[in-house]
């Protein structure tokens, strides 16, 4: 049993808590998920790690209820526990391997949008702890569904971006991106880009343009997490992949991103305690 | 003198009916059918039995114990050796072990060992209560074990034994490894059988940890160096599922036989009463293989409600599952196609699959594994219309261990360097079980199991000294 031992609403629909799990708070590092089950006949549901702390020994984790078993998840609160909680899994990042002196020399733009802002949060961090400054855009519908802007901007440049444009640049993160690029003439080394598959597709095209080296994270459906089921497998410049062991990360550019997002629905006619919002209308892209 | 009866039957579930449920299949023999059966033994001088035995379980001993009315006597002389008789009295291939060399066979049948061991392990299960758990002097020494499945279970009881303090991580939430996550209920039922065979284990005073994935939660190298363990024994299983790498095989509705019996077995999908993760049948499932993953897929298919078809490029007489698998599937009403290939998998417009191209084949020489080769019929491509194609080609180690340990030498099937013994390249590191052979069987990861848990003993008093 993992215990929570802080829950705090973002929005309407996305909560963060934090875990009691010292081993998985020893062994993170950015980039990488945890396999959660609220309770005995739960799912087994991936969750990107959105920050750690050693000496606390807790991980936290932020949830968006998107059907039935996010939704059980959200509905425990401080003092429950989770049945299960593994991690973590998957590779980290590629720039935790690299050369500090190597990495001190690059420059990244981060591209959040909506849930998928708070797994930007440990690799912003992490890379300002190694003195690499990064700029990030979040992206999302509206200013009441933003999350991290706070934490974010403790720890990055971030420029924000919402559909309606409550807060920050009206229009989708691809429109801010654009700005910052070719308006302003910044310069990266490398983007890295985690939110919905859509956005992720949309952003890769953009930045395919400019040359500019794209790592995206998949939220691919999984069972055991561990390289067990295939149920995760992605085309990644035409070879099959597995997301939870040879990834989450990939070159966003060499993803087959309308195959993963086809394969995300394997299962949504069978989601038999679904409810009427689940799927995630973000209005980006509309499509 | 042994009795000159026929081979006493074991009551099924009838076909039609179980092909509807997860209910166990075979019901075992009574007091009376596995009393009457064990008069049939012999009790040879020269036991072949027990030699073609993985664990070497003194077979004519526990039988006699039986003749004499003994099931307590009986099951004392099997947990010598076993600690999962009910496990493996069910799954075990005794047809070319122990039973395959029983003296009784070259004429007739032989005994059904097999169905006698499970009947001690059932009874022995229904009476745990009555027996204390034995007082075992501890020798101070600490060993940890990777995989909660057959391999680790037996390296852990031999070990818990011989006063070992052992500490068993399991990466699942559940204990058991393929015993929970792939052998489906109506063969080897979890809550039943596996859970408290598994219990017996923790009586001897050994500990599991689920939910902690060696090689991430913790490395092997930090067990050794940082937390104390004299030893590792390495029984990780083969978790990796293979595909074909045809085209189609990224559509919805294709997927390993390891992610279909997980998400049934495991995860409890064919109880959705009580379980929320999902699967999908659709009407009908083709099962591409003929191992007995294969015929745990396409029977469990059958038991969703679909239409279920094995696909398998060689003939009947190499199927590589049980033959007792392969008649109960028949009499469930499985389609066979042997000597069929898949060519690729076609889809509808969106994604799903719509049915699958094959080729016959015919057999041709034996190839290097000593089976008659199968090779394509030119011109012979037909389709098989399905709404879902399982995988159940084989599986191979999980890489993760050996990537994150150092100084563990695999070879280059990606299975762990292991001698007889289960000793590693990595001095401290044991393995055993699947994750050094590539997929087996149950009771020579056992076997494996208490070699190394022997080995590991020899090598910590070594050590001492």
């Amino acid at each position: 049993m993992f215990k929570i031992v802080e829950k705090r609403q973002l929005t309407e629909n996305i909560f963060e808590m934090k875990i009691a799990a010292e081993r998985v708070a020893r062994a993170a590092l950015p980039g990488q998920f945890v396999i959660v089950r609220a309770d005995e006949g739960g799912e087994r549901i991936p969750l990107t790690i959105a920050d750690y702390d050693v000496e606390a020994g807790t991980v936290t984790i932020v949830t968006q209820t998107i059907g039935h078993s996010t939704k059980k998840i959200c509905t425990l609160n401080e003092g429950d526990s989770l049945v299960d909680f593994a991690g973590p899994l998957g590779r980290p990042s590629e720039f935790v391997h690299m050369p500090l002196e190597e990495l001190r020399s690059r420059k990244y733009l981060f591209i959040a949008g909506g849930v998928g802002t708070a797994p930007v949060y440990p690799q912003v961090k992490w890379l300002k702890q190694q003195g690499v400054e990064c700029d990030v855009i979040i992206g999302s519908k509206s200013a009441n569904t933003l999350i991290y802007v706070d934490k974010m901007e403790a720890v990055g440049n971030v420029h924000i971006a919402t559909d309606d444009g409550t807060v920050g640049y009206k229009g989708m993160v691809t429109g801010l991106m654009t700005e910052l690029v070719e308006k302003e003439g910044r310069t990266y080394d490398e983007c890295v880009c985690i939110g919905p598959m859509i956005m992720m597709k949309f952003v890769c095209l953009a930045t395919k343009n400019w040359n500019l080296q794209t790592t995206v994270s998949l939220n691919a459906l999984m069972v055991d997490g561990t390289g067990m089921c295939g149920a995760c497998r992605v085309s990644v410049g035409g070879k099959t992949l597995f997301t939870c062991v040879d990834g989450p990360e990939f070159d966003g550019h060499q993803v087959d991103f309308d195959e993963a997002i086809r394969r995300q629905g394997m299962y949504r006619n069978q989601e038999r305690h679904a409810s009427d919002n689940h799927e995630h209308k973000c209005n980006c892209y509309g499509k | 003198m042994a009795n000159k009866i026929p081979r006493v039957a074991v009551r099924e579930q009838d076909p039609k009916l179980r092909a509807t449920n997860f209910e166990e299949v075979c019901y075992g023999y009574n007091w009376d059918e596995a009393s009457l059966e064990a008069t049939r033994c012999l009790n040879c001088k020269n036991p072949r039995c027990v030699a073609a035995c993985p664990v070497n379980i003194n077979i004519p001993e526990f039988i006699h114990h039986l003749t004499e009315g003994d099931i307590r006597a009986a099951a004392d002389t099997i947990h010598i050796d076993s600690s999962l008789p009910s496990i493996c009295g069910r799954v075990c291939p005794q047809e070319s072990q122990c039973e395959g060399s029983c003296v009784l066979g070259i004429k007739g049948e032989p005994v059904a060992i097999g169905k006698l061991e499970r009947f001690v392990g059932d009874w022995s299960l229904e009476h745990s209560a009555e027996v204390e758990a034995p007082v075992i002097e501890q020798n101070g020494h600490r060993v940890a074990v990777v995989g909660s499945g057959p391999a680790g279970l037996a390296c852990a009881s031999d070990l818990a034994k011989l006063g070992y303090k052992v500490d068993v991580f399991e990466a699942l939430h559940r204990l058991g490894g393929v015993l929970s996550y792939g052998i489906p209920e109506f063969r080897l039922p979890k809550d039943r059988v596996v859970a408290r065979e598994i219990n017996e284990v923790k009586k001897l005073g050994v500990k599991f940890e689920t939910d902690v994935i060696i090689g991430r939660t913790m490395t092997i190298d930090s067990l050794l160096d940082n937390e104390g363990y004299d030893a590792v024994f390495v029984g990780s299983g083969a978790g990796l599922p293979r595909f074909m790498g045809i085209d189609g095989e990224n559509l919805n509705g294709v997927l390993s036989a390891n992610e279909f019996l997980t998400r049934v077995n495991l995860m409890g999908a064919w109880d959705p009463q009580h379980n929320d993760t999902p699967v999908y049948v659709g009407k009908k499932v083709v099962v591409v293989g003929g191992g007995n993953v294969a015929m745990d897929a396409v029977r469990t298919a059958k038991r969703l409600g679909a239409e279920a078809v094995i696909v398998y490029r060689r003939g009947e007489a190499e199927l590589p599952a049980r033959k007792e698998e392969v008649h109960h599937a028949k009499e469930e009403g499985i389609e066979f196609r042997m000597l069929t290939n898949p060519t690729h998998i076609f889809g509808t417009e969106d994604g799903w699959v719509k049915g699958i191209n094959c080729v016959e084949m015919e057999l041709g020489e034996p190839d290097a594994s000593g089976r008659r080769s199968p090779q394509e019929k030119a011109g012979s491509d037909f389709t098989i219309d399905c709404d879902v194609v399982i995988m159940a080609l084989g599986t191979s180690p999980n890489p993760l261990i050996a990537s994150t340990t150092s100084g563990l030498n695999i070879n280059r099937r990606g299975c762990i360097e292991a001698n007889e013994m289960g000793s590693t390249s990595r001095e401290g590191v044991f393995a055993g079980g699947d994750a050094v052979t590539g997929a087996a069987t149950v009771i020579l990861a056992m076997g494996a199991g208490r070699k190394a848990a022997k080995a590991i003993d020899e090598y910590i008093k070594a050590k001492k000294s």
